[in-house]
């Protein structure tokens, strides 16, 4: 690395702790004497560690460096848009009814109050709104899942963090409609964002939610975003995580789920487009009963890169979990899968599964899987797989011995190699949705769209293969 | 059957005794305590080595110097201090011996009761054995049978003296003495092993063997064994290890180094059965060794089969570097682990030509408090075009108490390869063992067949004489009468 690399490097660690020592009634305005607490122990770490870099055995095939190579700006307090906000978040999925959540540059941004209570009776607001109007909820659960061991971007957002979503569904409170956190980046700058989310699930509740990262413009973006989710006893949580970024922006996704007993979560990542996306998703299975599907879907070209890091802690028996990841990469995308599937002393009856598979489209692209088991119970059913290879060429044959063309039968396959993941998303208007984005960015046709990575408004002709399926 | 008189027999069956655990008294010649430039001056000089020996070793030393134990695996154990272990230790009355008969008794004594008479194999078996002992190569009998072939089988120091040429060529050209913590130490003090050159379009007519066998207190044994098959060769060779029962740790820092040139066939077989501490944890070996095989030439093949079962803690990765067109790599394992051992094994397979294959399977059985991980790597280089990986790592645990541990690092860097991989983790159900039970086989029967079946795939793969070897090992292991 050169000098001048390493100058500006330093530049935005040098950059963020200035910040938080010069800047600190800025950053803490907001605070619950907790929330300042843990702000100061996770500075302290972040001045020990750093940012991490490849010589760090969990971030050893990120591609992180180029990130924190740029130069960033790094705001404390929101800023002045010119443009019509009204018209940016015109985002709806056709025939999909949501209530939407909108955050401009990490900042949210809705009614004056920042704090609304939907018609079912769930509270949603921004994080600083909630810590203001719950104190004793944050005190109760903020900061207790999210930890910073291997991953130091937890500990700069603890520290430095100033808004983000925050949501809390009562008791019994079921959700008819989906939520839908809308996050657009769109700055004429490159832009450092961090954003807490802290999401709360009453027993017997039932909540989806769909979290959306876009960006706007060109610039490069460095999105650091940290969320705890609690869901307590008999509750049922859906998220859906929709990535699309411009090439040159990173995402840095560190998400940390609590279940209690005979809970029931399933999240999905579904990652489209990006530079560089780190997605590190912890799943805490603290309660007997409790089941978590954890799902994802990547599809990568150019010099894309996505690196999903997935722990699965079976602390308590009769858990089940069920993980599974794929990816399409083509040109020279590298990606990065480390499963890690733990299993406790006492956690008898578990029962995991794990599984990646890969499929790889050119010479250039790389894949490195790691899908790890560490098992102290004897009393468990634990399976992992992991695949790399190509399309099948039988199947190819297959396709073309029936008038197919080469570039259809390709498509075809892609497409039925991601159906797997499209087919468990559960909310019909967006699995059409999803799987219309799915063979359009299979195409290549799917960019960051002007607007939003939805469409806004426009529905889009739903996209067929040009097959007659009477051949097949 | 109830849970308990279950967990009766599974205790039971799991708390055998180690048998290899006698001490022979044999007079030693040790180098001084501790380790520094002197010690590996004092070993050179002892073995009256070359200057350029003494070279590579110093160098060595200097590397390793600079290094700091590494601490990855997943293992816990009181640091080892360096400086308390003895380098060498011979016995004394080590000197080239024609016939049997000038053997040390004693020593003859101990390979007797390790069921390897060096006679007795010599006349029925006719497998070629070297015995190493304390380090030191004692004696290698058929080694006239192997001359005739053009084969070389001899003591590592021998082959420094006679074969030169060889060993500066080879040594160091698989595992490079920068290569880790514990090969830059065996590259320092190393005291001797096995060489073995097979030529030209040989296939070698006998099972060529070693033993390991770590005798006196406080010593580390660095062995160091090299085998260059020449191009269309093919050599089997099996390696077997025990160590007397002490109650501190006993380090055992090996290196192993393969050369295969084109259409060249290695085999390398391993039962592996030091002491693995008392049921406290107390003593043992540890045993941090590095084993890697090169296919050099085209269409050479490297196979690695290893039943390990003892040792406190074992750390050690089996490799192929898959570097011919069309070459295959083959790993099979057996790793039992019982009380409170440790071992974190496994293997990499490094693709580099095009077309290579390789293999992978792995079987962990994990009983006691102990924890059994495997660790392994699969790496494609972009020029390895259509390449082949199949990996399968199976563990089974016996009792609550244990851990079974899997970390395979899988990389891909071009389009035209596949690799698979699968691991599953359980115990023995009780389908199975209902199974058994009904049909008249008591549980603790039906536990030695259930995990004898196991393992099958892989003690399939052992050398006759070895199997039945590995078969018993593995009862012992999970003692009472298992197997």
């Amino acid at each position: 690395m050169s000098n001048y690399e390493t100058q500006q490097l330093q530049a935005l660690d040098e950059l963020l702790i200035n910040q938080f020592e010069e800047k600190k009634h800025l950053v803490t305005a907001y605070d619950i004497p907790k929330v300042t607490a843990l702000r100061e122990k996770h500075f302290k770490d972040f001045l020990t560690t750093g940012f991490p870099d490849s010589s760090h055995e969990k971030w050893r095939f990120s591609e992180i460096d180029g990130m924190l190579e740029q130069q960033y700006v790094h705001a404390l307090e929101p800023q002045k848009t010119e443009k019509n906000v009204e018209e940016l978040f015109r985002c709806e999925v056709h025939n999909f009814n949501t209530e939407i959540i909108s955050l401009l540059n990490g900042w949210f941004h809705d009614s004056e109050s920042g704090l609304h209570t939907t018609t079912d009776g769930i509270i949603v607001g921004s994080f600083r709104a909630g810590m203001k109007a719950y104190p004793a909820l944050f005190e109760k659960y903020y900061g207790e899942l999210a930890h910073s061991e291997n991953n130091s971007f937890v500990s700069i957002n603890t520290a430095l963090v100033q808004d983000g979503v925050f949501i809390y569904v009562p008791d019994g409170v079921k959700a008819s409609k989906t939520l839908q956190i809308i996050k657009l980046i769109d700055r004429n700058e490159n832009n450092f964002v961090q954003n807490r989310n802290l999401i709360i699930l009453g027993r017997n509740s039932h909540l989806s939610l769909m979290h959306c990262d876009d960006s706007i413009n060109h610039f490069t973006s460095l999105v650091n975003t940290v969320t705890e989710i609690f869901v307590a006893e008999n509750a049922n949580f859906e998220l859906y995580k929709l990535q699309n970024l411009n090439d040159q922006s990173g995402l840095v996704n560190s998400t940390f789920i609590k279940q209690e007993a005979n809970s029931n979560i399933k999240t999905n990542t579904l990652t489209f487009n990006c530079g560089m996306i780190r997605n590190n998703i912890e799943v805490a299975l603290d309660g007997k009963g409790a089941h978590a599907d954890v799902l994802g879907l990547y599809l990568m070209d150019k010099q894309q890169h996505v690196d999903n890091q997935i722990r699965i802690l079976h602390n308590q028996p009769h858990c089940t979990s069920n993980e599974l990841f794929k990816g399409i990469l083509d040109d020279e995308a590298t990606a990065v899968f480390n499963g890690y599937i733990y299993v406790a002393r006492d956690a008898q009856k578990t029962n995991a599964y794990q599984n990646n598979n890969n499929i790889l489209l050119k010479p250039t692209a790389t894949i490195d899987t790691m899908p790890f088991l560490e098992i102290y119970a004897d009393d468990v059913k634990c399976s992992h797989g992991a695949t790399i290879g190509q399309l099948d060429m039988e199947a190819m044959f297959y396709l073309r011995s029936r008038g197919i063309s080469a570039a259809n039968a390709r498509l075809l396959l892609m497409y039925a190699f991601a159906a797997d993941i499209i087919d468990n998303i559960s909310i019909e208007p967006l699995r059409i949705r999803i799987d219309d984005m799915v063979k359009k960015r299979l195409r290549g046709e799917l960019s960051v769209c002007e607007k939003c990575v939805l469409h806004c408004g426009s529905p889009e002709k739903e996209y067929n293969f040009e097959i007659d399926m009477s051949k097949l | 059957m109830d849970t308990n008189t279950n967990n009766n027999i599974l205790d039971e069956v799991t708390q055998g005794e180690y048998k290899y655990g006698f001490y022979t008294d044999i007079e030693n010649v040790m180098a001084p305590l501790g380790l520094d430039e002197s010690t590996v001056r004092f070993i050179s000089e002892k073995k009256q080595e070359p200057e350029w020996m003494l070279e590579f070793r110093l160098k060595a030393f200097r590397h390793w110097q600079s290094l700091t134990e590494p601490e990855w695996a997943h293992i816990t154990y009181q640091k080892i201090d360096y400086q308390s272990i003895y380098y060498y230790a011979a016995p004394k009355k080590k000197k080239e011996y024609e016939s049997l008969d000038e053997v040390d008794p004693e020593l003859l004594e101990t390979f007797n009761k390790l069921g390897i008479s060096l006679d007795e194999q010599k006349r029925l078996s006719g497998v070629a054995v070297d015995a190493v002992i304390d380090s030191v190569s004692v004696k290698t009998t058929f080694q006239d049978t192997l001359a005739k072939h053009g084969i070389i089988f001899c003591a590592f120091s021998e082959a420094v003296r006679e074969h030169p040429e060889l060993v500066k060529k080879y040594m160091g050209s698989v595992v490079p003495y920068t290569d880790n913590y514990f090969a830059a130490l065996n590259s320092a003090v190393f005291s001797d092993g096995s060489f073995c050159f097979i030529p030209k379009g040989v296939r070698c007519p006998l099972e060529l063997s070693t033993y390991f066998r770590i005798n006196a207190a406080n010593t580390g044994q660095f062995e160091r064994t090299l085998i260059v098959a020449e191009e269309g060769s093919y050599v089997s060779y099996m390696e077997g290890c025990t160590a007397p029962m002490r109650d501190e740790n006993q380090l055992h820092a090996a290196i192993v180094e393969i050369v295969a040139m084109d259409d060249a066939e290695v085999k390398y077989s391993t039962v592996q059965n030091w002491y693995p501490g008392d049921k406290q944890g107390k003593g043992g070996v540890y045993n941090f060794v590095t084993k890697r095989g090169l296919c050099k030439g085209k269409r050479s093949k490297i196979a690695w089969t290893q039943v390990e079962t003892g040792s406190a803690i074992t750390w050690k990765y089996p490799s192929c570097v898959l570097m011919g067109d069309n070459s295959i790599g083959e790993f099979y394992s057996v790793a039992v682990t019982n009380n409170m051992q440790q071992a974190d094994t496994g293997t990499k397979m490094i693709h580099i030509g095009k077309n290579t294959r390789s293999t992978i399977i792995s079987k962990g059985i994990s009983a006691g408090r102990s924890n059994n991980t495997y660790r392994g790597l699969v790496k494609i280089l972009p020029g390895a075009v259509n390449s082949r990986n199949f990996s399968q790592c199976d563990s089974l645990l016996l009792g609550d108490k244990c851990g079974a541990h899997t970390f395979p690092y899988i990389q891909a860097k071009n389009e035209s390869s596949i690799i698979e991989h699968e691991a599953t983790t359980s115990k023995i159900s009780e389908d199975q063992l209902f199974y058994c039970n009904q049909r008249g086989i008591d549980t603790e029967k039906a536990i030695g067949l259930i995990v004898n079946g196991y393992a099958k795939e892989v003690l399939n793969k052992l050398p006759m004489e070895f199997a039945v070897e590995a078969q018993k090992l593995l009862s012992i292991t999970l003692e009472g009468s298992v197997g």
